[in-house]
């Protein structure tokens, strides 16, 4: 053999080597936490870009904003409506579909039933189809926003006020798109642990 | 004494005479092992015997495809303890498609290529005297024994309606979570908390060591490119496999403590577990096959008798395949409903990975052009590799189309396309490793002859399998169902055909080991010629229990090609 350097494994080694591993270790840990991390972010990233049909919440002055914009153009709404497979409620929409004007503030009814002889508390989850429709409809108020709890065979109305940002009409990816399908789903509120982290709006 | 134990050295202290070799006593050797040869090792045979288990469930699938109709799952669902009934043998279909995915993954690539290969040929390609961290190393090893212990155990406990954890390797919620009652997927989700554990703990080791424990001289851009490939796995699974242990804690939490991470009834999302899942699966499946990678760099410039060409290009595409891995994940998932706009980038994204790959397959072939080649059994299985990979990365680029795969998702066309880059990449990448280190790590020859006969009966075997698989998918069958119209009749019986002929040439793969251990010539420190030049080879085969206890020393005149000692 050529040449040779003395044996390098001592002290100063095992010094380089705790660093360069704890600082290894320490990546881990990090990635670790952004898994958790993205539960909130994708909740975010959900609610702010509309992803996935997700719909927006605005106040009445975005409202009045919007309606200043309003050009006369109509859309069709449909409304659907389901619950999960273990909740005993009947749950549907008041009308099929609805014919708005775009940016003008409208109102649309679900009825929700409970056939159980027991109190249920329910909450709705919610989207949109087609998915681009997300960031530009808007709600005011909604059902959705609270749980409900509804008496054993309590029937009650529950409105939802709702707008179509006028902005759709000028964006690329709506072009075509003539109805917006508002979709909501009744499941039964689980008992007491939600995380609030899991984003339970 | 037995003449396998005698290939590996185990009882040598009668002759011990070198303070190098000294050894110590059998239980304190291989049970509480320090040294990276001996964990190498009993990685590799712990990945061998995985792959036996994973290859055998395989077979029973294979098996009950042979023709439309259940016709074994009945039995087996009995015979693991369940029901007779219809709905626990399709249960039992779920359990073994899910055990084969995961078995072979987490128990036999990973530990094979990384934990076997890896802590075998890292250290002494560097020319470091062990890992940084000897003792993490062998708690990386036991975590993943105990991992395949609890995945097995998970077998034989209920899983919804019948035993075992049937969510297939993804295990999306809510088949995982409300979809599966009983103790199976808890069991399952721990078996991957230990093996990812130990993986990270070993992706730590081998950063540490590359990064620290280089011989004088021995630069980063004159590594040999296996241990560059195993830098680069190993910093994605150090980013990857948290993501996934928090993906899979989640799950825990959901199923058993009330959390509704996946769940929409509390606000949760199922959707965002495939995204996590996925942000660890796809560097996963790099992490698979980069050292696949390195090994075939390796191997195609010893047996071309020239260094391989474009060194800094093979080393940052392997970079450059590891950071773009981390941004495509969505591929797996074009149907969950993602908008148009998104799954353009995930197609583009997608595709800019075969630039890389393009850059590696080009420079394997350009290293043979011009060469003086030699067909050594290490050789063919890395041609086969090249060819088989190609084939396989080929249909992964169709797949990649958003569009086109909205047509193909979840079908046998996607089961062809990651058989073809795993089971036939991955696969041929570690027989060409192994044939290749095999004399070096037990210090025998094998048998050129049944090397090459176990090559060429499991190319033939394993394309039978899966090329049929490629017109399955296309004509509409899906994944992970035993039944079928009888439509689809023909190819799958081909298929089934194609897993005999592998299966049988196993038996000349485990005959050679056998042969080569009891009967194989002595091997030289470089059975291979002038073409192999990394440290390993200036090393006696097998090399001393403890090797470097002088570093080696690489000068500035050595390339990075060479790093024999002048004289030599």
């Amino acid at each position: 053999m050529a040449s040779h350097a003395p044996l390098a494994h001592d002290a100063e080694t095992a010094r380089r080597n705790a660093r360069v591993g704890l600082m290894a270790f320490a990546g881990a840990l990090f990635m670790l936490g952004l898994g958790y991390a993205a539960v909130p972010l994708y909740e975010m990233f959900c609610r702010v870009t509309g992803f996935g049909g997700t719909t927006q919440v605005a106040s009445a002055s975005d409202a009045a904003r919007a309606e200043a914009l309003a050009s006369g153009e109509r859309i069709s709404i449909r409304f659907d409506a389901s619950t999960a497979s273990d909740m005993p409620w009947t749950f549907r929409p008041s009308q099929a579909t609805d014919t708005i004007t775009i940016g003008q503030r409208d109102i649309a009814t679900y009825v929700a039933r409970n056939n159980s002889p027991l109190p249920i508390t329910g909450t709705a989850t919610f989207n949109v189809e087609p998915e681009q429709a997300g960031k530009y409809f808007n709600k005011i108020q909604c059902f959705c926003f609270t749980e409900q709890t509804l008496a054993p065979g309590q029937e009650v109305t529950m409105p939802v006020l709702y707008y179509v940002d006028p902005a759709m009409l000028e964006d690329e990816n709506m072009k075509g798109v003539e109805q917006i399908t508002l979709s909501y789903t009744f499941h039964r509120t689980k008992d007491p642990v939600t995380l609030a982290s899991a984003g339970t709006d | 004494m037995a003449t396998t134990a005698e290939g590996f050295d185990i009882h040598h202290d009668d002759h011990a005479h070198d303070h190098a070799d000294h050894k110590p006593g059998f239980f304190a050797r291989w049970f509480m092992s320090t040294n990276h040869k001996d964990i190498g090792t009993m990685y590799l045979i712990f990945a061998i015997i995985a792959g036996i288990v994973g290859g055998a469930i395989s077979g029973i699938m294979r098996l009950e495809l042979a023709e439309p109709g259940i016709q074994y799952l009945q039995w087996w669902a009995q015979f693991m303890g369940g029901g007779n009934d219809l709905n626990t043998a399709l249960h039992m279909w779920n359990v073994f498609i899910t055990a084969h995915g995961l078995i072979m993954v987490f128990f036999m690539v990973m530990p094979a290529m990384i934990g076997g290969f890896g802590n075998w040929f890292v250290p002494l390609m560097i020319g470091a005297p062990d890992m940084a961290f000897p003792r993490m190393n062998n708690v990386s090893f036991w975590l993943t024994v105990a991992g395949f212990f609890s995945l097995l155990f998970s077998l034989f406990v209920p899983g919804g309606s019948g035993p075992g954890a049937g969510t297939g390797w993804t295990v999306y919620a809510p088949l995982s979570t409300s979809g599966s009652v009983g103790p199976a997927v808890d069991f399952a989700i721990f078996s991957l908390h230990l093996s990812g554990a130990g993986s990270i703990l070993g992706a730590t080791n081998f950063i540490t060591t590359i990064f620290n424990m280089r011989a004088p001289g021995m630069t980063l851009h004159k590594m040999p490119l296996f241990v560059w490939s195993v830098l680069v796995t190993a910093f994605l699974l150090l980013l990857a496999l948290p993501v996934l242990a928090a993906a899979i804690t989640m799950l825990l939490t959901d199923r058993n403590f009330g959390t509704t991470f996946f769940d929409p009834a509390g606000g949760g999302d199922p959707v965002l577990y495939q995204h996590l899942f996925w942000f660890f699966g796809h560097p996963e499946v790099y992490i698979m096959i980069l050292p696949g990678f390195g090994m075939i760099s390796q191997i195609v410039a010893t047996f071309s008798r020239k260094p391989v060409f474009g060194y800094l290009g093979m080393a940052y595409a392997m970079v450059a395949i590891g950071v773009v891995g981390f941004i495509v994940w969505a591929h797996h998932m074009y149907t969950v409903g993602l908008d148009v706009n998104t799954k353009m980038y995930f197609t583009a994204a997608t595709m800019v990975i075969a630039v890389p790959t393009g850059v590696k397959i080009f420079s394997w072939i350009a290293t043979m052009w011009g060469g003086s080649l030699e067909f050594k059994s290490p050789m063919v299985w890395s041609l086969g590799f090249i060819f088989l990979f190609t084939v396989g990365g080929v249909t992964g680029v169709v797949l990649a189309n958003g569009g086109i795969d909205d047509n193909l998702h979840d079908t046998y066309y996607v089961v062809a396309h990651f058989h073809y880059v795993l089971s036939m990449g991955a696969v041929f990448s570690m027989f060409a490793g192994f044939y290749y280190w095999f004399p070096k790590m037990s210090g025998r020859m094998h048998s050129e002859l049944l090397s090459h006969i176990h090559f060429w009966t499991f190319f033939i075997g394993v394309n039978v399998i899966f090329f049929p698989q490629h017109f399955l998918g296309m004509q509409g069958m899906p994944r992970r169902y035993p039944d079928y119209p009888e439509a689809y009749t023909f190819w799958h019986e081909i298929s089934t055909y194609g897993y005999y002929i592998m299966a049988g040439s196993m038996i000349f793969f485990f005959v050679n080991i056998l042969y080569a251990l009891a009967a194989g010539k002595k091997a030289e420190a470089n059975p291979w010629g002038e073409g192999a030049t990394t440290l390993e080879w200036t090393l006696p085969s097998p090399p001393p229990y403890h090797q470097f206890e002088t570093l080696p020393v690489i000068t500035d005149s050595m390339d990075y090609h060479d790093h024999r000692p002048a004289t030599a």
